[in-house]
């Protein structure tokens, strides 16, 4: 599915993402996990084609996507959500979400100004595809609730159906339970099974260590910009280096 | 009942009400005077919808606005005044100017982001205004260009007059209008907004940023141009002050006051205000006093402007009131209209 051979990025002399070979499968749920600072975000930028790689290969499903720009990479299949999402407040949620499917739709200004049927087709193509993507995270109930108005849990939710909207193969997500209590922690693990149910593959950033241990199938370790173990939960979590890792850091101690 | 009101306006039966009373301004009117005022608010209007687009819609505040108003009036004012062309052809050239300038202009401009961008578009205006002042051989320099062609009414109206003329300019903002209202509704115009909301996330949604960021700032030169070139017709003598900063800051008063991102927002906020400044004359300059305070005010506590703060209003009305209606088995879709006119 999604295969990283030797991926290096450097900001200046420093190296965010140092020498990274992976495989994430398809239909997996896949874990990036790591101390603060060790690359986990970069990593997600190098992979969605916001920053470009200093050296190494990005293949999706055997297609070399290392040098191409960020929307190109979306066009393929790679949907993305961030640690926050800017959407528009005073707009209802439906309306935030019609955009997310017009990476799929060609109508320019010309169709705008004949009101051509392309346009009004893609239109609701895109609408459908928003209600679609609302019903699946589980939000239809405020589909005509201005985005201001909705509850932080939602406002994730709505950014989770931004990303499915754009018919995406694989999802990569950056701290999706961040700032939610556990009970809602639980909802989101429920959707990305979901999601992983329906065919998708999930690539997810997360410092919630109970949750990434019952969730993930494989999870991935990065400290300094390096990897430093790959595996199971069960692999991960008895690894030296891990446990190091984390103890040598102010991050929670891995479970 | 204040509710029932909102809906109201809301309807496009208020939208033919307020074309009726624009078509019907000049029989209202006390003089003459006051239609000319108000066709050089439409004027201005025409302009601020075009800001609106790149600024309102897409998020990248284009401080070089007023400089390509200007460039509309100068290439229809030179073309008529000394190169002898009649005001219909000089009239397509302008808004073909102004396109192509403004394309030029956004392909480098807009590789920068936010302030950068506000800035160097700040010094592209300034620029303008330099060449206008300085390049004499061309623009005449501070002396400015004089006896500009009239639109010619082809033998059917005579637009030296102020009456037609400002039907010929209601004609033009009617247009403009109703371009931005489909913009606004169309795939085109959400791509705009998803821009605005943040460059990443449009970015990861599949958008082409530089592709749509130009087409935004073309339209919105375009506009600029279609209004400086019915301003040129219509005054018949302009100067280097068409390119001066303040008229660029003086588009964006409307734009804030009137509502930001919004298809009513533009006219309500230029009419309204080119209004009040005519009744503050006596002031002069010291009317600033007033609308300095006026603006800090507004921007406080209604940041979307007058028409943002009312569909916000009137969408949380509706939402109240939905519950209630569906007991009642009514058919009110006040939320779908209050949506629609968002």
């Amino acid at each position: 599915m999604l295969k990283v051979e030797h991926l290096t990025k450097m900001f200046g002399g420093l190296a965010a993402v140092n020498d990274v070979s992976v495989v994430f499968e398809a239909g997996k749920i896949n874990a990036i996990i790591g101390p603060n600072g060790a690359g986990k975000s970069t990593f997600f930028n190098l992979i969605s084609g916001m920053h470009q790689p200093t050296s190494g290969r990005i293949l999706l499903d055997g297609v070399d996507v290392t040098r191409l720009r960020c929307d190109k990479v979306a066009q393929l299949g790679v949907g993305r959500t961030f640690q926050t999402t800017n959407l528009f407040e005073q707009a209802t949620v439906l309306d935030n979400l019609i955009v997310g499917h017009r990476l799929r739709t060609k109508s320019g200004l010309w169709d705008v100004l004949v009101n051509s049927k392309r346009l009004q087709a893609e239109e609701k193509a895109s609408r459908d595809k928003a209600r679609e993507a609302l019903d699946f995270v589980g939000l239809s109930h405020v589909e005509n609730q201005y985005i201001a108005d909705i509850t932080q849990e939602q406002r994730k939710r709505v950014a989770f159906a931004l990303a499915l909207a754009t018919d995406p193969k694989i999802v990569l997500l950056d701290e999706p339970a961040a700032g939610v209590n556990p009970e809602e922690t639980e909802g989101f693990a429920a959707l990305m099974k979901k999601m992983v149910a329906n065919g998708l593959t999930v690539c997810l950033i997360e410092h919630k260590m109970d949750m990434i241990m019952s969730l993930a199938d494989k999870i991935m370790v990065l400290d300094h910009g390096e990897k430093i173990a790959e595996g199971t939960p069960e692999q991960v979590r008895s690894n030296p280096l891990v446990i190091e890792a984390y103890l040598g850091s102010d991050e929670d101690v891995a479970a | 009942m204040l509710f029932k009101i909102g809906s109201l306006l809301m309807t496009p039966a208020a939208r033919y009400g307020l074309l009726a009373l624009a078509i019907l301004f000049p029989f209202l009117a006390s003089n003459e005077y006051q239609v000319y005022v108000m066709a050089s608010a439409f004027v201005w209007a025409i302009a601020v919808y075009g800001l609106n687009i790149i600024t309102g819609f897409c998020g990248q505040l284009n401080l070089a606005h007023g400089g390509f108003f200007a460039i509309g009036a100068y290439t229809l004012g030179l073309l008529t005044a000394d190169h002898g062309w009649s005001f219909w052809p000089a009239f397509l050239a302008a808004l073909l100017m102004t396109a192509a300038l403004g394309f030029l202009v956004g392909v480098v401009s807009l590789r920068l982001k936010e302030h950068y961008f506000a800035i160097f578009t700040l010094c592209v205006g300034f620029i303008i205004y330099l060449l206008i002042d300085k390049w004499e051989e061309l623009t005449h320099g501070p002396i400015g260009v004089r006896d500009i062609a009239a639109p010619y009414g082809f033998g059917l109206v005579d637009f030296t007059e102020t009456t037609p003329f400002y039907y010929l300019v209601l004609a033009f903002l009617v247009l403009a209008i109703w371009f931005m209202g489909r913009l606004s509704r169309s795939l085109l115009g959400r791509t705009f907004i998803a821009i605005r909301n943040g460059d990443e996330l449009a970015e990861s949604l599949g958008i082409n940023l530089m592709r749509n960021k130009v087409l935004a700032f073309v339209l919105s030169t375009t506009y600029a141009g279609l209004a400086g070139a019915l301003y040129a017709g219509m005054v018949r003598f302009i100067g280097p002050e068409e390119a001066n900063i303040t008229h660029t800051f003086d588009m964006i008063t409307y734009l804030l006051v009137g509502g930001i991102g919004t298809i009513t927002g533009p006219l309500l906020g230029t009419v309204g205000i080119v209004w009040i400044t005519q009744s503050l004359q006596f002031l002069e300059e010291y009317r600033m006093i007033i609308f300095g305070p006026l603006l800090v005010v507004l921007v406080i506590f209604f940041p979307r402007g007058i028409t943002g703060q009312f569909l916000s209003w009137m969408h949380h009305k509706a939402q109240a009131m939905q519950p209630r209606h569906k007991a009642r088995a009514s058919k009110v879709t006040a939320p779908q209209e209050a949506r629609n006119n968002a």
